[in-house]
């Protein structure tokens, strides 16, 4: 019951402003299209360099938490998921809306979103401190293959092809080797100035999610988005609440959904929406009502993608592999305070992470009662004109990327890589795994040279490596993680036509 | 896929292999060996992967990503060439402050659906550019005490 203890921490006038802070600003962000959670924490990140670590891990908590729920608005709104952790919430939001049960549908959507949320971060609370106790007889050879299981699992899951993949998750594992070699202090691939110490993780985030967002904003031209807000009438929140809990199939289905979707990692916020929906409609009664701006849709779909959110943090938290993109950025957050997350972040730092663990559970509630009241000015946020939202992102990714060391270089890098990754994205190549390379890339390295030395002093690399059942489990799901992921892509190329596929991706993009 | 696209996939994955064969070409041969252990590793993967992409956009087999249509490339390039000046040189050779807030001036203007000959219109954008600087000196200079490149101007 560490948590308990940790709780007042949260309440601190500083650490409570912030958590209102992040709540608040998580909300509007969220509700604006083109702004995903991910990018939102990479943005915010450089604001939390003067801060405790707990304080601006709270920050970022509560941004990541809210920009989840808040892209309800705009989808319920104006029929454009903020995230895409919401599309499958404008399938029966919006349609309530138009319906005139706009303020129902919010309604709805931020009591389900909080009731998952609260679960998943029970379950955070509950299962972190036993893996990490598990996760204390992990040796180097176990650490390299969880780091190489955190690529390839983002690689393969998260990406419309598996081998592009797994060669984002390459590049971004060669990225990580740029600089001084900590062992030998060797010079490798330092064909540029700015890269001569590395290529530090926050620019690199920053410009890895934002200047695609930026480019493919511009790609729109000069035209407007005329997405219309539909007004909300009043409706009694009372009913709200009797509505989410006399749909408890659709609440307990999106919750168990987003939760166990969000402890895989790679899998994220838009698979638990997407699956949480259809598994209600499939058990539901009123199966034929889905899509037709039935209330259980909302529930179901709002429940699961913050279900996800606690539990996509276990993997973080206990064994330092981040369990989705926005845990990769938070994990950057930890990093930048020189804390590094694993088994023995609750013995060394239990401050920082039960304070953490807290405002997130506050911030469920937060976001619940702040969602209601907000939900209006952030569908008018939603509709600052695409121009704008361009030229403010790309100036607050500068300014971003020049604060984390006052370096011209790390700008340079940031620009670089998110004009690549804008190029990469187009080819079918994801951010998500080449972050994941980029940041388990040392990870990696340091395990595997640690555990060469201690194998070429007892039991030969071979035999360190490949045997032990540990190292044995980490490799079947590498593998399996892999195979899986090549089965469904042969299974969805014999069942999609190639105009499905280019529509599809047109949609998504 | 029509022609464009896999014209640009073969450009695009050959690139990457090219990335691919010469890291793993330089991880083989640059000395000290030890340092280069773990990227051997990496590039072998990376080579061998980038190779087979390439090999599939050669043959017109790639499934995914639609490339960059012409029409795409030409909403883009005004702004693109913006952002690179902005980075690559104005931010540092006019100043931080003063190169921001041409830069976020121009953009608004250029990719503004509203008409550029009416004079409320420039106005907006003018007191929009002032806001965005005012937010911006307000956090980085003033709560976070970045000190940005002062150069010519600010």
């Amino acid at each position: 019951m560490d948590f308990l203890f940790y709780m007042g921490d949260v309440f601190t006038p500083i650490n409570f402003g912030l958590l209102l802070l992040g709540t608040i600003g998580g909300l509007i962000l969220g509700a604006t299209p083109g702004l995903s959670p991910t990018m939102a924490v990479a943005l915010l990140i450089p604001f939390t360099f003067q801060l405790e670590p707990q304080q601006g891990l709270i920050l970022l908590g509560a941004a990541y938490t809210s920009t989840v729920a808040g892209g309800a608005v705009s989808a319920i709104l104006l029929k454009i998921p903020g995230a895409p952790a919401n599309i499958a919430t404008t399938l029966d939001g919006h349609t309530m809306a138009t319906k005139g049960e706009g303020a129902k549908a919010l309604q709805l959507s931020f009591l389900a979103s909080a009731v998952g949320g609260l679960f998943g971060v029970f379950l955070l609370i509950f299962l972190t401190p036993v893996l990490a106790q598990w996760a204390l007889a992990f040796g180097p050879s176990h650490l390299f293959w969880l780091a190489i299981l955190g690529v390839t699992v983002i690689g393969t899951l998260d990406s419309s092809s598996v081998v592009k993949g797994l060669l984002s998750g390459c590049i971004g594992l060669w990225l990580a080797t740029i600089g001084f070699d900590d062992i030998m202090g060797a010079q490798r691939f330092i064909f540029h100035p700015s890269v001569s110490g590395g290529i530090n993780v926050i620019p690199a985030l920053i410009g890895l999610f934002a200047i695609p967002q930026v480019i493919t904003m511009f790609t729109k031209g000069r035209s407007s988005d005329d997405a219309e807000v539909i007004s909300v009438k009043k409706h009694p929140i009372r009913l709200a609440f009797l509505e989410v809990f006399k749909r408890k199939a659709a609440l307990t289905i999106g919750t168990l959904t987003g939760s166990i979707i969000g402890l895989i990692p790679g899998v994220g916020g838009q698979i638990a929406g997407l699956v949480a929906y259809d598994q209600s409609k499939k058990f539901s009664k009123e199966s034929e009502k889905f899509g037709t701006g039935h209330s259980e849709g909302v529930i179901a779909a709002e429940s699961a993608n913050n279900a996800m959110v606690g539990p996509s943090l276990v993997p973080l938290l206990t064994l330092s592999i981040p369990g989705s993109p926005t845990a990769a950025v938070l994990l950057g957050g930890l990093l930048i305070h020189g804390i590094f997350p694993g088994p023995d972040l609750f013995m060394n730092y239990p401050q920082v992470a039960w304070t953490f663990i807290d405002s997130m559970l506050i911030g469920q509630i937060l976001m619940c009662i702040f969602g209601l009241y907000i939900a209006g000015l952030a569908a008018s946020v939603a509709r600052i004109p695409h121009a704008v939202m361009a030229a403010i992102v790309l100036g607050l990714a500068v300014f971003g990327s020049y604060s984390v060391q006052n370096s011209m270089g790390d700008v340079y890098v940031m620009a670089t890589l998110g004009l690549g990754m804008y190029f990469l994205e187009r080819f079918g190549f994801s951010a998500a795994p080449l972050v994941l390379g980029l940041i388990l890339g040392p990870i990696a390295e340091a395990n595997f040279i640690q555990g060469s030395m201690i194998a070429n002093a007892t039991v030969g690399i071979g035999s360190y490596f490949f045997t032990g059942w540990l190292n044995w489990l980490l490799i079947v799901i590498v593998l399996a993680s892999i195979s899986y992921s090549v089965w469904m892509e042969v299974a969805q190329r014999r069942y999609t036509t190639k105009d499905d596929a280019v529509a599809k991706e047109e949609a998504l993009s | 896929m029509t022609d464009l696209p896999r014209n640009q996939h073969i450009i695009a994955s050959g690139l990457i292999a090219g990335v691919g064969v010469s890291i793993a070409y330089i991880s083989f041969t640059q000395e000290p060996a030890d340092a280069f252990v773990f990227p051997r590793l990496i590039s072998s993967v990376f080579a061998v992967l980038a190779l087979w992409t390439f090999g599939k956009a050669v043959l017109g087999k790639t499934k995914v990503g639609n490339g960059i249509s012409g029409d795409a490339m030409k909403k883009m390039l005004p702004g693109l060439i913006v952002a690179i000046i902005y980075i690559y040189w104005a931010a540092k050779g006019l100043g931080f402050y003063t190169a921001t807030a041409i830069a976020f001036f121009v953009l608004v203007s250029l990719y503004d659906p509203a008409p550029h000959t009416e004079f409320k219109t420039w106005l907006k954008r003018i007191a929009i550019t002032a806001g965005f600087m005012a937010v911006m000196y307000g956090l980085f200079a003033g709560l976070l005490n970045v000190f940005t490149p002062r150069e010519i101007f600010f």
